[in-house]
């Protein structure tokens, strides 16, 4: 029976193994260094904040894999050697294999920085750096004050966590205002002022100059760059990005980029050898997407893609048109198709922020063709098959605008912005956009 | 803040004190004249039973309720076996002991409770109020800007089955089992509650008046809670006003106004079979005894359960009535809301439901038919069985034990739908509708979920919420009470609950091109069943 070895047990080779079951009667081991069974990477957030315990970010429960005659290894693997098709753990044991599959992941991104090595510095990505910071940070009289390094989704999530335990916090972005080099500025503006709202100290257009020690090899403060300040503190959360989880294969054979190189049926230089997830690196990007994807749902399909592939349905990963979610503590962001942080050439944009302030969308399409490019959605929920289907048949913004109702997905009741949103665009462009009524015939058409 | 809120817990405290100190104080005498007369009124054939209670408690007075009642319920006992062993069947006293101790211990009582029922009320109930008002209300500054709040619910020992939870389920399983099965313990607390039953019915408060009357109260401060933790969400805003105008209109004020006018007690929402005894021979023979008034009830509690509720179930969900309407839904969703993460997800707990809810609902039909077709033929068993018997073995066990021992006493251990998942006959009924032929379901949209188990974490009704969103697929459950929260929680914007089209493909099935890839998951969930 061929065995397939899958090196990581997150979404991506988690989903691998579950979809190769389904298709096949091969034998399927995971391992993993970070822990027994899958949890989802994203929910860390919520145990620390106390609205899941551990065990509720485990999707399955544990018989699970028994029963699904899926094996789960503990063990970091230090070495794969392709040749006789082995694995070596840094236990000196030994694995064979007949097909592998790189699902590593990530590890926080560390850019040298003195003191980042010190006892109280953390990221916010494995189950260790939870148990790091509940160590570190149980409550504001052991931590009277972190400082977060890096403007982006985990920092601000790490920002919220600690917030949620009364810690006070600075949070030092590199970007004039946050994660603008994603974000239009209309929509980061708006999450700075939603930032300060929650008491989070919060300090753009800086960079971290060192992080200071105490005797006994403790954070004490760190430095600000520009300004020179100091900032006592005792938890230091570097989260400026991640990358591939891929040091240990510098020695193998498999070709590295700053991940593993694959192709669009994820296979590795080296036959019989995939990468899936955070850590692959697709030699040429797919349409605007980067060639590493940090991304929950990309480490899914691909987890899918390479199951068909290897049970004997050849499939190219196709990720189909980019979509995205997050929530900045209270506001909640949806991205379908893209809205880059400047227009492009042909760009044209439409922006509508509600009195509140805590409400907007922004609209791309182009300029000459008026065709919808993407959209971004704060404080709206929108209807993802709805996008898709529009994007899928190139529709105008006119189009989109028309039928705006039909894509929202907030809950029941909950007051309705699509009036305000279309006046404001037939005023600024002179159109005369009727929306229509929200119709369940066309929602449902897509099956 | 933070000063006002330990000032409310400790006022609250305090009201809840005195309240569990009022059944062991008072004083209970009844003199020979009293006892004639109760002995006149009940018919009391018994000579026994009133040489007894002369000897051992006439003209004696007992400073709780304890002996006083015991002495009664012995004496019935005693005098039972007598007459029974002598087949005096017209001696027998068939009242239940502790409700018949409980009428002569209501009239009798005494003490300061009964003479200052205004005050008493203001230290128990009034202290109550108060101080969970001071407790909640802050809220709106210390939970910061509008959004979900769950911080630190698995921290705290009240809602992570900490020793606070534990104390809490002892309280509550205490307080029901006096409620259901001694309420001659408890004739302090119907006391302080006379006002406002006389008010209304123009009755003094019995046991079930002062349950009545502590339900609407307690579903109300915690309403408040309601709207303060979800003030951004309008759905739950609108849920919860719904349940609350229902259980106070509906399930409190119409029947006791109801009673005023001579008419039946009727609940117009309570819809068979929870209503389990609504085709008992009592209540046939009270309705139709009330002429006219008494027959529309008759119709409209056959009609509302075998017309009204399939069709809203239909075109909303069961929802409509377990979490819009229901009294014993509106409970869960107010008071039990800071429990509704402890509702076990396994799927072990899934089988235990379906066998157990699915069973009482099979309970429930036997019963009531058996009942009814005893009552058409006038037979008082059916092949051997008694309808007695099977009528007070299920308002035993499911009626009083499961509704409301364990209903609502487990809600700090098992979560807050206790009943509402693995005992109510009515949302078994709802359910197999809402699963076969409903417009609802939860919509999955689309790509968006990260397994983060909020949803599932948060679903009262134990659903695994996110092995559904995971993999795109709607959820379509007969449990589902349409609540709300998993939609609310989900930081992705995944859920939402909606009254589509009822035909399977859009309801049930995935959409292939949400995935982004061009595999049919579809066709791969299909296969792989």
């Amino acid at each position: 029976m061929e065995h397939i070895v899958i090196i990581g047990n997150g979404i991506s080779g988690v989903t691998a193994a579950r979809h190769i079951r389904k298709l096949s009667d091969k034998k399927i081991t995971i391992i993993s260094a970070e822990t027994e069974y899958f949890f989802s990477r994203t929910a860390l957030m919520y145990v620390y904040m106390g609205h899941m315990k551990f065990e509720h970010t485990q999707p399955y429960e544990n018989w699970f894999w028994k029963k699904n005659r899926i094996e789960l290894k503990k063990g970091f693997v230090k070495e794969v050697k392709d040749a006789s098709k082995e694995l070596v753990f840094a236990s000196g044991e030994t694995m064979n294999y007949d097909k592998l599959i790189i699902a590593t992941g990530s590890k926080p991104n560390k850019f040298g920085w003195p003191g980042q090595d010190l006892e109280g510095v953390m990221g916010m990505y494995h189950k260790q750096d939870l148990e790091n910071l509940e160590k570190y940070a149980p409550n504001n009289k052991a931590c009277n004050r972190a400082v977060i390094v890096g403007g982006g989704l985990i920092g601000i999530e790490l920002a919220e966590m600690l917030r949620s335990r009364d810690i006070p916090v600075t949070f030092l972005v590199r970007e004039k205002s946050f994660w603008n080099g994603v974000l239009p500025a209309g929509e980061s503006e708006m999450i700075n002022r939603h930032i300060k709202e929650h008491h989070i100290d919060l300090r753009l257009g800086v960079n971290l100059q060192e992080i200071k020690s105490d005797e006994s090899g403790k954070v004490k403060s760190i430095i600000i760059k520009e300004t020179g300040e100091e900032i006592p503190c005792t938890v230091v959360g570097l989260t400026a990005g991640v990358s591939p989880n891929v040091d240990f294969l510098k020695d193998s054979n498999i070709e590295l980029g700053r991940g593993v190189k694959v192709n669009r049926r994820l296979e590795t230089n080296i036959p019989d050898i995939y990468a899936i997830g955070d850590c692959a690196e697709q030699h040429e990007a797919i349409g605007q997407r980067r060639p590493i994807e940090a991304v929950w749902y990309t480490g899914r399909m691909m987890g899918e893609t390479l199951a068909q592939t290897l049970c004997g349905n050849p499939k190219d990963y196709n990720p189909g048109h980019w979509f995205n979610s997050a929530k900045f503590l209270d506001i909640e962001y949806q991205t379908y198709g893209w809205v880059w942080a400047q227009p492009k050439e042909n760009e044209a944009r439409f922006y509508w922020e509600h009195s509140d302030g805590k409400i907007c969308i922004h609209i791309n399409y182009d300029k000459n063709t008026n065709e919808f490019i993407g959209i971004n959605t704060f404080g709206i929920r929108m209807r993802h098959h709805s996008f898709d289907a529009w994007l899928n048949e190139k529709r105008s913004v006119e189009y989109v605008l028309e039928h705006l109702a039909d894509a929202n997905f907030d809950p029941e009741f909950y007051k309705l912005h699509e009036k305000d949103i279309v006046a404001k665009f037939n005023q600024e462009n002179n159109t005369n956009i009727q929306l229509k009524k929200r119709s369940w015939k066309r929602i449902f058409q897509f099956s | 803040m933070k000063t006002i809120q330990n000032l409310g817990l400790s006022i609250f405290l305090l009201g809840l004190a005195i309240f569990t100190i009022l059944p062991f104080i008072g004083s209970y005498e009844i003199s020979s004249e009293k006892l004639e007369e109760i002995v006149n009124n009940k018919g009391i054939k018994s000579e026994l039973f009133i040489e007894d209670l002369k000897t051992t408690t006439v003209g004696k007075e007992f400073s709780d309720p304890f002996s006083f009642s015991s002495n009664i319920t012995s004496a019935i006992a005693n005098a039972n076996v007598t007459h029974k062993e002598k087949s005096e069947w017209d001696k027998v006293i068939w009242d239940k002991p502790h409700s018949f101790s409980y009428q002569i211990a209501k009239d009798v009582g005494g003490g300061p409770v009964k003479e200052n029922k205004g005050l008493f009320w203001f230290l128990t109930f009034g202290l109550g109020i108060i101080g969970a008002l001071l407790y909640i209300i802050p809220g709106v500054v210390t939970l910061g800007p509008a959004g979900i709040k769950n911080n630190g619910i698995w921290f705290n020992a009240a809602t992570n089955r900490g020793w606070i939870g534990w104390f809490a389920f002892v309280f509550l399983v205490g307080f029901y089992v006096l409620l259901y099965f001694f309420p001659d313990y408890i004739v302090n607390w119907t006391y302080v509650v006379d006002p406002f039953s006389e008010s209304l019915s123009g009755n003094m408060a019995s046991q079930w008046f002062l349950y009545g009357f502590l339900y609407c109260t307690v579903m109300t401060v915690m309403a408040i809670r309601m709207y303060i933790k979800y003030r951004h969400n309008k759905y739950q805003i609108l849920r919860t006003t719904s349940v609350l105008f229902f259980q106070i209109v509906f399930a409190f004020l119409i029947p006791e106004i109801l009673v005023r006018f001579e008419k039946p007690w009727y609940d117009f929402k309570n819809a068979f079979p929870l209503d389990y005894d609504f085709f008992f021979k009592w209540n046939l023979d009270d309705l139709i005894a009330n002429g006219g008034f008494g027959l529309f009830i008759l119709v409209w509690g056959i009609v509302l359960t075998v017309v009204i509720v399939p069709i809203m179930v239909y075109f909303f969900g069961k929802r409509w009535y377990c979490s819009w309407v229901c009294g014993c839904g509106g409970l869960a969703e107010t008071l039990g809301d800071p429990y509704r993460q402890l509702s076990d997800k396994s799927l072990k707990s899934w089988q235990v439901e379906r066998w157990l809810i699915h069973g009482v609902l099979v309970f429930a039909i036997a019963m009531t038919g058996i009942t009814l077709y005893a009552y058409f033929t006038g037979a008082d068993a059916v092949s051997g069985i008694k309808t007695q018997t099977i009528q007070d073995i299920y308002g035993f066990l499911i009626g009083s034990i499961f509704a409301g021992v364990i209903g609502t006493g487990f809600y700090p251990i098992f979560g807050n739908r206790v009943w509402c998942r693995f005992g109510c006959p009515l949302a078994a009924y709802l359910g197999i509708i809402q699963r076969f032929k409903s417009k609802f379901r939860i919509t999955t949209n689309g790509g968006q979920c990260i397994s983060c188990g909020n949803c599932s974490t948060y679903c009262e009704q134990g659903i695994d919420v996110r092995a559904y969103a995971q993999k795109g697929q709607n959820i379509v459950r007969s449990s589902c009470v349409g609540c709300g929260i998993c939609s609310a929680v989900c930081p992705r914007g995944v859920l939402k609950l909606e009254n589509g089209s009822d035909d399977g493909s859009t309801r049930y099935e995935t959409p292939e091109v949400i995935l982004g890839n061009d595999i049919d998951l579809f066709e791969m969930l299909e296969e792989n069943k």
